[in-house]
C-alpha cells in the first residue's frame, strides 16, 4: 500500500519539493476515501483539512435556494482542494462533493500551519505552490465569468 | 516561415459553383442544442458530388432572406451529401434551421483554406474546440480517425457553456469509447446531475498528453477561447507555426472580392479561415483594425 509520503511525492502539486519537506507535509496527512455523493466539506463548516486529490473527482458547488446546487468547477486527480484555509476564520466557502470514489490525502490545517511557522522554508515552498495555483484558478475563473460561449 | 494550410484545390462539379448557388435538397434536420441544428443535404440541381476538405465552408442561401457562411461539418469521404451545423443568429439562419425534408437550399463553395491534416501526419494532434467550433473541426476529426495509424496521440478537448449546449453528444460518447483517442469534454457551469467535468477548456490543456515540439494543434471557437487556448499551448511548448486557428468574419463573396471579411491584409474567406497562428498573431490580438 502506498504511504502518504509516497502519494504526496508523486502528486503534481508537490513536484520538485525537497524530500524533507514532503515528509513534513506527510506527517500532517492521512488517507481519506470518499464514496460518490459524500461531501468533503460544506459551506460555513470549519476548514479542518486541506485535500490533495489522489484519484477520482470532486464537484465544487454553490447552493442556491432557487436553482439548487450549481457546480462551478470540478477538481480532479492531480489537483488540490481547499486553498483558502490560510485565511481566517478557516471556514469553507463552498460545498465539495465526491462524484465518484475519490481517494485523497487530508492534510490537517492546524498541524500544517504549525509546521510552516516552525520551518519558514517549508512555508515558502508551500506558498510558492499556492501562489501558482491561485494564479491558475483566477485565470480560469475570469474566463468562466466572461461567458465565452455566450451569444 | 510558417507552413501554409493545405492548398484549396477542390471545386464543385459546376464551373460556376463559386458564383451561382447550386440547389440542394434537405434530406434531414437534427436538433443538436436548443438553437443549433444540423442539416443533411443532397444535390438537387446536378447529379454528382460536392468534394471538400476539412475546414472549408459554403455560402448557404435561404431564398428570399439571405446568404450566410457555414462551415462544412460532414465527412470529407462522403461528398455525395453535404452536412452543415447551423446556429440561429438571424433571419437567414433561422430559416435554414427551420428547413424540413424536401426544402431547397442554395449552396456556393466550397471556400477557404483547410486544416493541415496531412501535414500533421507523424505527429501528435491536439484538437481544441469551443461551442459551435466543434462543427468545422469535425471533418478533421473524421479524417484523423480514418487515418489513425498516421498520427501519434490524438487528444480532443471540447468545451461548451452548459451540458445542454454540447454538440454531437452521442458522437462524442462514441469517440470516448475508443482506445486510440482521448476525449475531454468540459462545461462552464452545470447542474449536479451532470457527471462530466466543469471548468474551462484551457485548464484541460495542461493535462493533455502530447509531445509539444512534435504536435500540431487545431483550435476553433469563440475569439476569447482561442486566444487563451493558444497561450496555454504556447506555454506548453507548441510552436506558433504548428497551432492552427479558424477565424470567423463577415464572409459574403467567398472569393476575396468584396472585402467584407478583410482583417488587415487578410481576406478571411479566401486566405483563411484556417491560418497558422504565427501568421495571424498580430491581427488576432488587435483590439481595433
Amino acid at each position: 500500500m502506498e504511504t502518504v509520503e509516497a502519494a504526496l511525492a508523486a502528486h503534481p502539486f508537490f513536484q520538485g519539493m525537497a524530500p524533507e519537506h514532503v515528509a513534513a507535509m506527510a506527517a500532517c496527512g492521512r488517507p481519506v476515501q470518499f464514496k460518490a455523493g459524500d461531501f468533503l466539506c460544506r459551506e460555513a463548516e470549519e476548514a479542518l483539512d486541506f485535500y490533495v486529490i489522489i484519484s477520482g473527482s470532486v464537484s465544487v458547488e454553490i447552493f442556491s435556494a432557487r436553482r439548487g446546487p450549481v457546480t462551478t468547477t470540478t477538481v480532479d486527480e492531480g489537483e488540490v482542494l481547499g486553498w483558502l484555509w490560510f485565511k481566517q476564520p478557516y471556514h469553507w466557502h463552498l460545498d465539495a462533493r465526491a462524484r465518484q470514489v475519490t481517494r485523497t490525502i487530508a492534510l490537517e490545517v492546524a498541524a500544517l500551519k504549525a509546521r510552516c511557522e516552525e520551518d519558514h522554508n517549508l512555508g515558502y515552498e508551500l506558498m510558492k505552490r499556492y501562489a501558482h495555483y491561485l494564479a491558475v484558478q483566477f485565470r480560469v475563473t475570469k474566463l468562466q465569468l466572461v461567458d465565452m460561449y455566450g451569444a | 516561415m510558417a507552413p501554409e494550410p493545405e492548398e484549396r484545390t477542390l471545386r464543385p462539379p459546376q464551373s460556376d459553383g463559386l458564383m451561382v448557388p447550386q440547389l440542394f435538397r434537405v434530406e434531414s434536420r437534427r436538433r443538436d442544442t436548443p438553437d443549433t441544428y444540423t442539416l443533411t443535404m443532397t444535390p438537387a440541381s446536378f447529379a454528382g458530388e460536392w468534394p471538400f476538405a476539412p475546414g472549408q465552408f459554403n455560402m448557404l442561401t435561404a431564398f428570399g432572406l439571405g446568404e450566410v457562411p457555414i462551415s462544412i461539418s460532414g465527412d470529407p469521404t462522403e461528398p455525395q451529401r453535404l452536412i452543415h451545423t447551423i446556429r440561429i443568429a438571424g433571419a437567414a439562419t433561422r430559416s435554414l434551421c427551420q428547413a424540413v425534408k424536401g426544402d431547397i437550399v442554395g449552396v456556393r463553395g466550397p471556400f477557404g483554406t483547410t486544416w493541415p491534416v496531412r501535414e500533421a501526419e507523424g505527429r501528435d494532434l491536439i484538437i481544441v474546440a469551443g461551442g459551435l467550433g466543434l462543427a468545422p473541426l469535425r471533418p478533421a476529426i473524421y479524417h484523423a480517425l480514418a487515418h489513425r495509424p498516421a498520427y501519434g496521440n490524438i487528444e480532443l478537448i471540447y468545451g461548451a457553456r452548459t451540458p445542454q449546449d454540447i454538440l454531437y453528444y452521442r458522437e462524442l460518447q462514441g469517440w470516448r469509447g475508443r482506445f486510440d483517442l482521448r476525449v475531454h469534454v468540459t462545461v462552464d457551469t452545470a447542474p449536479p446531475e451532470w457527471r462530466g467535468r466543469v471548468g474551462v477548456v484551457t485548464k484541460i490543456i495542461s493535462e493533455a498528453r502530447f509531445d509539444p515540439p512534435n504536435t500540431v494543434a487545431l483550435v476553433c471557437g469563440p475569439g476569447v477561447m482561442m486566444r487563451f487556448t493558444v497561450q496555454e499551448l504556447v506555454g506548453r511548448g507548441v510552436e506558433p507555426d504548428n497551432i492552427f486557428v479558424s477565424l470567423e468574419r463577415n464572409m459574403q463573396c467567398g472569393q476575396g472580392l468584396c472585402g467584407h471579411c478583410q482583417l488587415g491584409p487578410l481576406f478571411i474567406c479566401k486566405d483563411g479561415p484556417v491560418y497558422p497562428f504565427s501568421r495571424v498573431k498580430g491581427w488576432f490580438e488587435m483590439r481595433e483594425v
